[in-house]
Order: C-alpha cells, then sequence, then structure tokens
C-alpha cells in the first residue's frame, strides 16, 4: 500500500538466504503417538505376547516408556530410576532400537521456561540412561514444553502426569 | 469561509499519506487529556459519519469511534444525540449545538472516490468550547485500505489530543490455536491491533510459538517445531519465504530482533542446559553471551540496543537479570517476593514489562529498568506474555482458563493497570506480539 513499505522489503529480499519452504504437505508430529496413555493391565500379557519384543507398544506396555517430575524439577526420583533402568536393560537387549526423549512441563509455568525445562528433563533421563551403558548415540531429546500435556484437568492430578519424559522410538 | 478552513488541495501521488495540514491555531488549545494520571475521565468525543460517496464514510466513523473508544481516554457522544449529522468537511460546525450535548470535541470528515479511483478521505478535529479547528490531515489510499485510514484519522486525533505517539495503526501477529488441547494446532495470525483483519501466517503442520516482529514489521521471527526439530526462524510477511536462523546443535528458541534488526537474540538449549546467544543477519556469525548451568532465556534487548534483559534460574528460581548487549556486567534487577519472567524492555526505554507467578497465581506487571518501583497491572489463574504497544502506553497479554475445554484469549490493559480489555479474535489466542509504528 505504501511505497515505504515496498521499497523495504525490496532491500530485504537482496539478502542471501537459506529459503525453506514450510508449506511442504504431509507433515506430522512424530512424538503424537506417544502421548496416549498405557492400555489397562489386564490385556497388556495378551497383547505383549502378540507384540514383539523391541515394539513400541512393548516399551509401554511392559518396560515403562515415562518418568515423571516434581515442579520445576528435572531431578530423578527411585520410581524413575527404576523405570530408566528397565529402558536400559531392554535397550542392551534391542540393539537396532534408538530413542527420542520427549521432555514436558505442566501448564503452571511460562512458555520459554517451560521449554527449556523439558528439554532439562529429558536430557536428565538421557544422561542417566547414558551411566546405564546405552549408547549416547542412541538417544536423541526434544522439549515440548507445556505444549503437548496428556492430562488436561487444571488441578495437581493432572499437572503431575504431565511433568514427564517419556521415550519414543525413532 | 475563513482561509483558515481551506484544505490544501496540494496531492501527493507517491505517497497515501497525504498532507498534513495543521492549521497552526494561535490560541493555545485548553482541550488536552493528560493520560499520566491513570484513571483519567474520558473525553467526550463526537465522531459525525463521513459526508461522501456510499457507506465508507459511515465505517470509517466507526472505526475511528470503536478506536478512541477502546483506548479508555475518549467517550464518544451518542449518535442518537447529535443535532447536526451532515456538516460539509469545510463547513465550520454551529459549536453551540454540540456544546449543549457535552460533546468537547468534535470530527468531521469527507470520504469522496477521486476521479483516478483512489479514495480521498479528509478530516477535520474541532475543539467544541475553544471553537477552533485542532488537526486537519488529508489522505489518498486504494478504496480496499479504508480502514487503515480510519486508523490513520484515530492516530491524528489521540496524538492531537493527548500528546503521545499513536498505535491504532498497528497490527498484532499472535499464535492462533485450535483443537483439543493435548494435541493443539498452532499456527501464526496476524491482525490489526482492532482484532480485524485477520490472517493466517503458517499452516499448522509444524508447533509455531513466540512470534515477535522485525523493526519494519516486514519480518517476524519465531519458533516452528518444523520436522520436529525446534527452531527459530525468519518469516517474511509479505513473500510468506522462511529461513531457519543459524546452524545451531541443539533446540533454539525465544527469539527477538535486536533493534536495529541486523540481530537474533535467543537462547540455545545444549544437553540440558540454555544460554543466551545472538546471530547477526548479515554475517551469520554467532556470539555467546551468557554461559551459565542455569535456563537463561527471554532475552529482550533494551530500545538502545546497549543493554538486555533476560530471565534466569541460576539463583534457584526465575528472576530477572540485565546485562550489557555483550554478555558483561551481568545483574539482578528482580527482588520482590515470587517469580519473575518473560521480561520485555518497553519502547520508551523506562520500563520492563514481565509475567510474575507467586501464590500459584500469574500477574503481569511492569518495573524500572533497575527492578524498582514495580507494580502489578493484571493477575489471574494464568495470565502470560506481555508486548508493549509501540507507544508504550498499552500492554498486551494472553490469559488461560482453567480446565480442559478452555484456551487462551488475547488481552490489553494499560500500563497504568486500567482499561483492561479483551481482543476478538476467530479462535483460541496466545502470544501477542505488537508491530512498531510505520510511518
Amino acid at each position: 500500500m505504501f511505497a515505504q513499505t515496498e521499497e523495504h522489503s525490496m532491500g530485504q529480499s537482496t539478502k542471501s538466504k537459506i529459503l525453506i519452504s514450510m508449506a511442504v504437505a504431509g507433515l506430522t508430529l512424530a512424538g503424537c503417538a506417544s502421548t496416549t496413555e498405557p492400555a489397562s493391565t489386564s490385556t497388556s500379557t495378551a497383547v505383549s505376547s502378540a507384540s514383539t519384543s523391541s515394539s513400541a507398544q512393548y516399551l509401554v506396555q511392559n518396560v515403562g516408556d515415562r518418568v515423571f517430575f516434581q515442579t520445576d524439577q528435572s531431578n530423578l526420583d527411585g520410581s524413575a530410576r527404576a523405570t530408566l533402568r528397565n529402558q536400559a536393560q531392554w535397550l542392551s537387549q534391542n540393539n537396532s532400537v534408538n530413542l527420542v526423549i520427549e521432555g514436558h512441563a505442566d501448564e503452571r509455568g511460562t512458555r520459554e521456561y517451560n521449554l527449556a525445562l523439558g528439554a532439562r528433563r529429558a536430557n536428565a533421563v538421557r544422561d542417566f540412561l547414558i551411566s546405564e551403558g546405552v549408547n549416547g548415540s542412541r538417544l536423541q531429546t526434544i522439549s515440548y514444553g507445556k505444549e503437548r500435556p496428556v492430562s488436561l484437568c487444571s488441578e495437581e492430578a493432572c499437572w503431575s502426569k504431565n511433568r514427564r519424559a517419556v521415550a519414543t522410538i525413532r | 469561509m475563513n482561509a483558515q478552513f481551506s484544505i490544501s488541495r496540494r496531492r501527493r501521488l507517491l505517497s497515501a499519506l497525504a498532507a498534513l495540514i495543521f492549521v497552526p491555531s494561535l490560541a493555545l488549545a485548553a482541550l488536552k487529556i493528560d493520560i499520566t494520571q491513570g484513571n483519567v475521565e474520558p473525553l467526550p468525543i463526537a465522531v459525525l459519519d463521513f459526508a461522501g460517496d456510499g457507506s465508507v464514510g459511515q465505517d470509517l466513523a466507526s472505526v475511528i469511534t470503536a478506536d478512541l473508544e477502546r483506548s479508555g481516554l475518549f467517550r464518544p457522544v451518542d449518535r442518537e444525540a447529535f443535532i447536526e449529522r451532515n456538516i460539509g468537511v469545510n463547513v465550520r460546525p454551529r459549536f453551540g449545538e454540540w456544546r449543549v450535548i457535552n460533546a468537547l470535541a468534535l470530527v468531521t470528515g469527507r470520504a469522496v472516490q477521486h476521479s483516478d479511483g483512489r479514495l480521498l478521505v479528509e478530516f477535520r478535529l474541532w475543539d467544541v468550547v475553544a471553537e477552533e479547528q485542532m488537526a486537519g490531515l488529508q489522505f489518498f489510499t486504494t478504496p480496499e485500505n479504508w480502514r487503515r485510514i480510519g486508523h490513520l484519522v484515530a492516530d491524528a486525533i489521540y496524538e492531537r489530543l493527548t500528546g503521545e505517539t499513536g498505535y491504532f495503526d498497528t497490527r498484532i501477529v499472535y499464535v492462533s490455536e485450535s483443537g483439543a488441547k493435548n494435541n493443539r494446532v498452532k499456527k501464526l495470525a496476524i491482525m490489526d491491533q482492532d482484532g480485524f483483519a485477520q490472517s493466517e501466517l503458517t499452516r499448522g503442520n509444524a508447533l509455531a510459538l513466540t512470534p515477535r516482529f522485525s523493526p519494519t514489521a516486514q519480518e517476524i521471527t519465531y519458533l516452528s517445531f518444523y520436522r520436529n526439530k525446534p527452531r527459530v526462524y525468519l518469516l517474511n510477511i509479505e513473500t510468506g519465504q522462511q529461513e531457519v536462523v543459524g546452524d545451531f546443535p541443539g533446540m533454539t528458541f525465544a527469539p527477538r530482533f535486536s533493534p536495529d534488526g541486523q540481530k537474533i537474540i535467543m537462547s540455545l538449549e545444549r544437553n540440558g542446559n540454555s544460554n543466551i546467544y545472538t546471530m547477526d543477519l548479515r554475517t551469520r556469525e554467532t556470539r555467546r553471551l551468557t554461559s551459565s548451568l542455569a535456563i537463561d532465556t527471554a532475552p529482550c534487548y533494551a530500545p538502545d540496543g546497549s543493554q538486555v534483559v533476560f530471565e534466569s534460574d541460576r539463583m534457584g528460581s526465575q528472576q530477572l537479570y540485565v546485562m550489557e548487549a555483550d554478555g558483561s556486567n551481568v545483574r539482578r534487577i528482580s527482588y520482590g517476593e515470587g517469580r519473575y519472567a518473560t521480561p520485555v524492555w518497553s519502547p520508551r526505554g523506562d520500563l520492563i514489562a514481565f509475567t510474575k507467578t507467586l501464590n500459584g497465581r500469574f500477574l503481569i506487571g511492569v518495573m524500572k529498568t533497575d527492578g524498582r518501583g514495580e507494580r502489578i497491572l493484571t493477575e489471574g489463574y494464568h495470565n502470560e506474555g506481555p508486548a508493549w504497544s509501540p507507544n508504550g502506553r498499552v500492554i498486551a497479554f494472553f490469559r488461560e482458563g482453567r480446565g480442559a475445554d478452555q484456551g487462551p484469549t488475547l488481552w490489553t490493559v494499560d500500563v497504568t493497570g486500567y482499561n483492561e480489555r479483551p481482543i476478538a479474535t476467530p479462535g483460541w489466542a496466545s502470544d501477542p506480539a505488537w508491530s512498531p509504528l510505520i510511518r
């Protein structure tokens, strides 16, 4: 509309840029499937016998795919360490499996801080798995901050389930 | 007719921002709004439908009236009370009739299609008590830009009566949210500051967060989860072209432009630590500004570029720190109760707005740049992400509702803490950023 505006955009376009089209179709967030809750234990035996031990289903139902954190914390309690030892053992038995550790936060924080906090949690898990003998090259991390809650109420009962790090098969 | 009231016919062919025709008044106009006092009594103003062709004159009056009313500084006089309804732009109003209905200021205007197809809009602002003109302007534009002309007229009125720069001819970029709370689709969207002229800037196939304007308002820097790699991007609003900012080994996030537009300042996360970096957009040179084992994030430059405010939990909980632009001389500025986050330096340089967490509630406040003089502007279950209007008078932020079926909405509040208002958006909306004023 205004000459001033047009001049400027021309100036900007002269800069050398690596242009990336964000309009690539069919992109999905690979982490989404992992955020479903584990199935109930009554069906787990039947299902796990049908699935291979290296499957995502086996990880969720028989190994344990997630650990939980206190508010603002990234340290691993006894229960979390037990789950991660299971993961480390399972990884040692399934050498073809590589993991992405997703770090998450509850909704009671600011956006940027929660992204950083989720990264801290994912890395705490990664560091522990490495200390248990897992090769670090098999473990990627990503933070979703508070963007992908699994429990949706605005109460501690839900927040405590959202402060989590979840292992998904890459 | 008095020569004083003749509008210059001089055209500017290259610019729609046409001739400024201020008529310097010999007598000092008494009409002025003192906006430093906070809860001021709104000034009664009558905005007549602009004369001319079709309905655009009426539409212009509506945009102008709504802008002025939302500022909280003006009280539009009920149109039903108007006695004179059709005053040509070159006619001196019968001031006595406007005094009867307690209007202190009066706006008249005209909007006509020019012979070359463009829209010509003229207006005059009158001091009803002093019986004199306070401002007069004319604009040429393409007809589809009529709404923007309305904002420019409202800015001119605001500026004449408050002595402050206006902010109505601005836009807000934000994150448009849809879908269930556990799988939200988050797209960048842009709108005029009054919530009109909505358009989407990204498609929603990747999470988009924390958009911020460049100083020219032509580009946005933001965080995208494109291909599941959270990275800072640049987006050109006009062309839609995007580029990733830098080639960093970990997550980059919390970006903002430097005041000269040459650099992006942001956080880089490596092995769980987040530190603050800059990248020069021309040379691609990166520079590390903080080296802590903590979460250092949400950096924001002072308007003169000499300093940076950011948040860090290096002493245990989120607090605000200021450092020189080269990373030296870091000092903590927030010492109140609670936690402080998302600091944003005001365009005037005198204040820092922040999100504060206290006793499980989320507040928006401002403090001086040395941390003194804290004032809370709003508080509730969850308020977050302050963004300054370009004149430093108004703060936009988002407010989250409680529960599974709730989502965020956009609000504005005066820097004095008065005049809290929602901004209407088509869906849930978060992370507002206000454009600079481009004149």
